[in-house]
């Protein structure tokens, strides 16, 4: 059910569910809340004892420095945990029908039908559905929640959960190794090809609510696999926060690709630590969507270790009024005869602002790589901002290192040409947004490809916001 | 009423200079006028003016579109009431295709017109014809508007699109620039076959008028007409140049 206040904007995300959880923790983070956490997920001493740790190291990091503007960030205040349901279900008779109608209206049971091969969704700190088809079960593919995996494969897990973002890579990875819950885990055994997407959706209900997923995508020798997620949040005048860590493996020869589109209301602070690490002749795709949010801090990277891995790497993020996204992308080469791409694109308009950071790192003795970023700017009117700080780190002469960063206007000869065709100055200015991030979208199944469309028309209007 | 286009009296400014000055133009259902004059005589600044282009300010007089004062049209209004200008200089739009963009503004108009809008199958058949026409390949299509073109294809583009969205009016800006004598003769015979369409020729050189034969020809410099006249006009400016009739 959704309540008259929160329906003002057009936001279409922006509904609120009332809904009574189960069980959530009191707001704050003490040592008593994780170990609660941890409890009520009746996990094994070694875990307890990593949240623990982590907690004292978060607590010991500082905030960073750099990037956005994290000040308004309260940790006191932020509920580290909501329950929403007893029990996960795998079909969607199980689900709560409160729960089950705001993933309808989100289309995503709809999806699962129609494109996926399996599906997971998250609401709160946990995951509610998850359900894989059966073909990829006999195969061997496992697709499940990340705490339902430590049970069930507990030697797996163990060997690869934080072994890619350790606890202390950061204050937010910290954060997240203490207090995570939900979040999928995908494994993908010897040769198996998953040939049609598997998704997950995120959302985040409650106000000053915190989600915490973490999830780990390992694909074995030979094996490919795309996964999808989605994530959205409704609007509140209080801020919430998300800090997510994802840790990807690709094995040798693996295929990976990995694709998210996050659309967040502009009063969630998004600060998240995403990480793949491709062996020898290994691909990992990554499209990395980034809409609304307060603040999204966020630099997926891909470390090419072994010989002949390729990473790509698709950035397209979007801000407007009230929003910050300083995103970017990493590659780092350890291997000799490496490739890596990164395409950025940015829109900017009613004053929001994009930073691009960028990373490319060549080790010494990774002979023979490549790389080339491409960082596009486009701003929508004078009030808003792009800026990029590429940095590069080549200890290698061999390495082929390309950069280029552009900032692009609208021209006003490019609108009136559309609207000398019959084309109002609104459509125009969308036909051109639209074509700019075309290099992006077209690796979008079309669902999202649609979809994309039809956010940047609402940041473009300022409906959100 | 007997006309399509009608201007008077229009002074039209930027900022505060007077850029062009023209008493009397009115251009009626088929026939072609043609309008010449030297670089930066106006020329493509009327055009863009009868097009509702934001940047110029009309300072006096009045444009008459079927009989109705369209000075405060937005450029959209005018297109769909049914003018269409092919530009000397088509902008490019990175990442919108060819396909989708023909699609999209055939669509509106029909939309805005209340008519139904065609399904991708249907539009393909009625692009295909039409580019048939111009000797267009398919290829062009899936390709980014104008991004890359040459200036050929950029000119055949236009005039696709005055097929597809079949103006009343169509004003067409220096179209013999970039084209090679074959393709400017067949640009020319696709003009010549739009019987009902008025149409306001403007060209720099008389190389196209051997092919289309304007009822009317004006000479403009520096933003005034000094001259108009019937056909035989073109002869004595190929002969003597514009200086000639200052």
């Amino acid at each position: 059910m959704s309540r008259q206040e929160f329906n003002k904007t057009k936001y279409a995300h922006n509904f609120y569910d009332d809904f009574k959880p189960v069980y959530s923790v009191p707001r704050g983070l003490s040592a008593k809340v994780v170990d609660t956490i941890s409890s009520i997920k009746t996990e094994p001493t070694w875990l307890k004892k990593i949240r623990q740790q982590a907690l004292k190291i978060f607590q010991q990091k500082k905030m960073p420095s750099w990037g956005g503007d994290l000040s308004g960030l309260n940790f006191d205040n932020i509920q580290y945990y909501i329950k929403p349901t007893e029990r996960q279900a795998s079909n969607w008779q199980q689900v709560p029908l409160v729960i089950k109608k705001a993933f309808t209206k989100l289309g995503v049971p709809q999806a699962e039908a129609n494109f996926l091969a399996g599906l997971g969704a998250q609401y709160e700190s946990e995951v509610v559905y998850s359900n894989l088809k059966e073909e990829w079960q006999r195969q061997g593919v496992l697709f499940c929640d990340l705490s339902s995996a430590i049970k069930l494969y507990p030697e797996l897990v163990k060997k690869y959960l934080g072994s890619l973002v350790p606890i202390a890579d950061n204050k937010f990875s910290a954060l997240n190794s203490a207090v995570w819950s939900g979040g999928i885990f995908v494994y993908v055994p010897q040769n198996v090809k998953v040939t049609i997407p598997l998704q997950a959706y995120f959302r985040l209900n409650a106000k000053n609510m915190g989600q915490f997923e973490r999830t780990l995508i390992i694909a074995e020798k030979g094996s490919q696999v795309s996964y999808v997620e989605g994530c959205t949040a409704p609007k509140y005048a209080v801020d919430s926060l998300h800090a997510a860590v994802v840790e990807i493996f690709a094995k040798p020869y693996s295929r990976i690709r990995y694709t998210t589109i996050q659309n967040w209301s502009n009063n969630v602070y998004n600060l998240v630590t995403k990480r793949a690490l491709a062996e020898e002749g290994a691909v990992v795709e990554w499209i990395d969507g980034n809409f609304g949010s307060k603040l999204t801090m966020k630099y997926p990277a891909i470390i090419l270790k072994g010989k002949g891995a390729k990473g790509d790497m698709l950035s397209l993020a979007v801000a407007s009024k009230g929003q910050h996204q300083d995103a970017g992308a990493k590659m780092i080469h350890l291997a000799h005869d490496t490739s890596s791409r990164i395409i950025s694109k940015s829109v900017s308009v009613l004053g929001g602002r994009v930073s691009f950071r960028g990373l490319v790192k060549v080790a010494k003795g990774a002979k023979n790589t490549k790389t080339k970023s491409q960082c596009d700017a486009l701003l929508l009117d004078d009030k808003s901002r792009a800026d990029t700080y590429p940095t590069l780190q080549a200890d290698e002469p061999t390495a082929q290192v390309e950069h280029e960063a552009s900032v692009f206007k609208i021209q006003q000869d490019q609108l009136f040409y559309l609207q000398s065709r019959g084309l109002s100055e609104e459509e125009a200015t969308s036909m051109i947004v639209n074509g700019f991030i075309e290099p992006i979208a077209r690796e979008l199944p079309m669902e999202y490809a649609l979809e994309l469309n039809r956010l940047i028309k609402l940041e473009m209007t300022g409906s959100i916001g | 009423m007997d006309y399509l286009l009608k201007i008077k009296n229009l002074q039209v400014g930027v900022d505060h200079a007077a850029i062009i000055d023209i008493a009397d133009l009115v251009i009626k259902r088929g026939e072609i006028h043609a309008l010449m004059g030297p670089n930066a005589s106006g020329k493509s600044t009327l055009a863009q003016v009868i097009a509702g282009h934001p940047s110029y300010i009309i300072k006096r007089g009045d444009i008459y579109f079927l009989g109705k004062k369209i000075n405060n049209w937005t450029p959209e209004a005018r297109a769909k009431a049914g003018i269409f200008l092919a530009w000397q200089y088509p902008q490019s739009i990175p990442g919108l295709a060819v396909r989708d963009f023909l699609r999209t503004i055939y669509n509106n108009l029909l939309t805005s017109r209340e008519k139904n809008i065609l399904s991708l199958v249907e539009f393909d058949k009625l692009l295909v014809k039409h580019a048939a026409k111009l000797d267009l390949p398919d290829k062009l299509f899936s390709r980014s508007v104008n991004e890359g073109f040459s200036g050929g294809e950029k000119k055949k583009l236009e005039i696709l699109q005055m097929l597809l969205l079949k103006p009343k009016l169509a004003i067409i800006d220096e179209i013999d620039s970039g084209l090679d004598i074959d393709a400017l003769k067949n640009i020319a015979k696709v003009i010549r076959q739009q019987k009902n369409m008025g149409i306001l020729l403007i060209t720099h050189y008389q190389r196209i008028l051997k092919y289309l034969k304007p009822v009317k020809v004006y000479v403009a410099i520096k933003g005034r007409i000094i001259k108009e006249g019937k056909r035989n006009l073109v002869g004595q400016i190929e002969k003597s140049g514009y200086k000639s009739l200052n």
